[in-house]
């Protein structure tokens, strides 16, 4: 009997496989065909497009992030395609989970790729970028993370970012702490099961000596020991430190903030890009917050027009704050506009073909978005701006000069 | 008797008819060039999760035990053999080579932390085995995140201190980074290597089940005071049966290792969920059924991806559907009405 059952199953099983892969199979060929008649025709050209992708987490514990890229993408989008598009083509996008795991992330990778893909706004997080990077490497598919900023990241020759890397982020914390007499004796909390983390933390203390800043603690934690602090706190207190460093990402840092304050320890806490959001999460007394600085490219209470006009739509669009991937994001998209522009490409060039172009177009390239004025590319993938710093007074984020 | 025998043989060799009926049927659509990017990529983790899937069946469902550690014996596999490929990768050696023997190292290695796992818990009765693997799995988890593994002319250097204290000379590079895991691992999985690979496991098993140790292992877990009266070693079976699935978890590790070019003990892959995961395939696909196991196995791993395009609902269908198919197997009523649709469906069969 249960092998009739199994039988039965597997042939489902088989026919449901073939029964995806069919599909869209059918869908390519008629894209294929669609683009085939354009090109013949020339006169419907107006049928093309440009086709983004945004990838990040929209679920689980890294959710804030993911949905920020997306949205801030989708803001650019809209706004581009309003103003005509790219090169006179408008641009579809679509966004895929990737749940901040690598796995997933293919998975999301290869279903954007199957809707026809030609530039990916993504990964936002670390992990996932370097995984999809060198499975894209094989496509010359070109990937714009706004923030996946492990070193590694980059490597492929077909990936770029938006955002400093960890160690840029590390160093440039040490020198903002240094120049601004936050504090001389420093501690630290971090997430040693964590690339980002451990990857700023590593080079934050190798920084620090230089700017006549003093280590007086180094604690650590990991991804299953994220929930009580009160250990690493009490070091930091009875070490006597003034400025608290926490380099990992918002959800474990307003558990660190609620749990400092019942121990009545109230030093200066200082953050990286990764604390962003913390004003988002849910059941968590803002109030808190109240002092903590965190190092970002982008404010959002920032005067200039850009900014004021992103935020305005922004809050329009999805009734919150803006956080600095959103900004990442936007300026990712606009990077792809204005390489795309400078190699005058169109979107019926292949795939791979479109990726050699823009990994040259990048490096020519020089654009003023949200997150820095100037903002250059180098070979490597990286991006070249000014850091600043942020400080929640009154539960918003304001530019801490 | 020597009818239960053929039926037996019968139900052997359906079980790899029809993982090679699937493995054409997925090779004739990918020379045709019809599946999906998405699907492409799904191939190997079915593979994976099918080889866990029915190596932790042979420990559940045959030796009676309970293991609620196997991603961490995944997780050696993993690490070891990706460890291996990326000491080996500079070398003339042919790919394939290199990857048989991070293969076999990634094997050796889980099964020997199975075999030293197994030498006290399993002399215990009781559940200790899942309390102890399920530590063990969190540790080697904790142990290879704090780990700094490099190498350079003067050989190779360890730390699981941090980064810093390990003073790599010039030319050298990185294995393990801590939590950076491994970087750049060779892509030497694909759908073939993983097909061969589960067909290679499941002959191992099927043929271990049903040989003189494999029963005497199957009575010990039906009466242990029986089976020792007879002076069957009851430790020692219960050991060779547990060392056998850690080293075919092992491959699922390679395997996985080689599939991604990165590669982090995390939470999500190598955690206790995982190890929960495998264990639902298991239970799902029946306990003691090797070719259940592999049905679970594929449908929960491509049920999340076929739903992709319901975004927040997914996970809630999901769940829903693990209910839904957990009743199927195992509510009584469920099992009645299964068995009268199918005795209905069948019948000439069965008179005949």
């Amino acid at each position: 009997m249960k092998k009739q059952l199994s039988m039965v199953l597997a042939a489902l099983m088989a026919a449901s496989l073939v029964a995806c892969g069919g599909a869209s199979g059918e869908k390519k060929a008629t894209e294929a065909e669609s683009k085939a008649n354009a090109e013949s025709s020339g006169a419907e050209k107006s049928g093309l497009t440009w086709k983004i992708g945004g990838q990040g987490p929209l679920t689980g514990g890294a959710a804030v992030y993911g949905n920020a890229v997306v949205n801030g993408a989708e803001i650019a989008i809209d706004e581009i395609n309003a103003n005509g598009g790219i090169n006179g083509y408008q641009i579809e996008y679509k966004k895929a989970d990737d749940e901040h795991d690598q796995e997933k992330a293919i998975n999301a990778y290869n279903s954007l790729k199957d809707w026809g893909m030609q530039f990916l706004v993504g990964p936002t997080t670390s992990a996932p970028a370097i995984a999809v990077g060198t499975e894209a490497e094989g496509d010359n598919m070109f990937l714009l993370s706004p923030s996946g900023s492990a070193v590694e990241v980059t490597a492929p020759k077909n990936v770029f970012r938006v955002c400093f890397s960890d160690p840029a982020q590390g160093t440039k914390s040490a020198e903002y702490i240094g120049s601004h007499n936050l504090g001389k004796k420093i501690g630290i909390i971090y997430d040693s099961s964590d690339v980002y983390s451990s990857g700023i933390h590593d080079s934050f203390v190798a920084e620090a000596p230089k700017q006549g800043l003093e280590v007086v603690a180094d604690e650590q934690f990991t991804a299953d020991s994220n929930k009580d602090f009160s250990t690493q706190l009490q070091k930091m207190k009875d070490s006597g430190a003034e400025l608290v460093f926490l380099p990992f990402y918002y959800s474990e840092a307003a558990l660190v903030l609620t749990q400092a304050n019942t121990m009545g320890f109230k030093p200066t806490f200082f953050g990286c890009d990764g604390m962003d959001g913390i004003l988002n999460v849910e059941n968590f007394d803002v109030s808190l917050a109240e002092g903590l600085m965190l190092l970002t490219p982008f404010a959002a209470d920032a005067k200039d027009d850009l900014t004021v006009n992103f935020v305005k739509n922004y809050k329009e669009k999805y009734k919150e704050t803006p956080i600095q991937f959103a900004a990442d994001a936007y300026d990712a998209v606009y990077a792809i506009k204005a390489a795309v522009e400078k190699a005058g490409l169109t979107p019926d060039q292949s795939v791979s073909d479109l990726g050699t172009a823009m990994e040259k177009a990048m490096t020519e390239i020089s654009l003023d978005g949200l997150t820095g004025t100037g903002m250059k590319w180098n070979e490597a993938g990286d991006v070249d701006k000014e850091p600043k710093a942020v400080i929640i007074k009154d539960g918003a984020y304001v530019s801490a000069e | 008797m020597k009818n239960v025998q053929k039926n037996k043989i019968k139900d052997i060799f359906l079980n790899y008819g029809v993982i090679l009926i699937l493995y054409f049927v997925v090779q004739l659509f990918l020379k045709s060039g019809s599946v999906s990017s998405l699907m492409k990529g799904l191939l190997v983790p079915l593979c994976i999760y099918s080889i866990l899937a029915i190596s932790l069946n042979l420990v559940v469902g045959i030796s009676g035990e309970l293991s609620l550690g196997h991603a961490g014996f995944m997780c050696v596999g993993a690490f070891f053999s990706a460890s291996c490929s990326m000491l080996l990768k500079g070398s003339s050696l042919p790919p394939m080579l290199i990857f048989f023997i991070a293969l076999c190292i990634g094997a050796i290695s889980a099964g020997f932390f199975g075999f030293l796992i197994g030498i006290p818990v399993l002399r215990l009765k009781g559940d200790y085995l899942a309390i102890v693997t399920l530590a063990f799995g969190e540790i080697i988890k904790n142990i290879i995140n704090a780990l700094y593994f490099g190498v350079d002319k003067n050989g190779w250097h360890f730390s699981l201190k941090d980064g810093t204290a390990v003073a790599l000379g010039e030319g050298g590079k990185w294995i393990i980074k801590g939590a950076q895991g491994i970087t750049g691992t060779p892509k030497y999985s694909n759908f073939t290597v993983g097909i061969i690979l589960l067909l290679l496991s499941m002959l191992f098993i099927q043929h271990f089940i049903h040989s003189r140790t494999g029963r005497a292992v199957m009575a010990i877990r039906d009466n242990r005071i029986a089976a020792e009266s007879i002076a069957l070693p009851a430790s020692k079976l219960k050991l060779l049966c547990f060392t056998i699935s850690a080293a075919i978890a092992g491959i699922a590790g390679v395997l996985y290792a080689h599939n991604l070019s990165s590669l982090q003990a995390l939470p999500k892959n190598f955690g206790y969920n995982q190890s929960i995961m495998i264990l639902v395939f298991v239970v799902l696909g029946g306990i003691g059924n090797m070719r259940g196991s592999i049905l679970a196995a594929v449908v929960l791993t491509l049920l999340p991806e076929l739903l992709r395009s319901l975004n927040d609902y997914r996970m809630l269908i999901y769940a829903v559907v693990l209910i839904v198919m957990m009743l199927f197997t195992s509510a009584p009523g469920f099992i009645a009405f299964r068995e009268n649709i199918l005795h209905r469906l069948f019948r000439k069969e069965v008179n005949a």
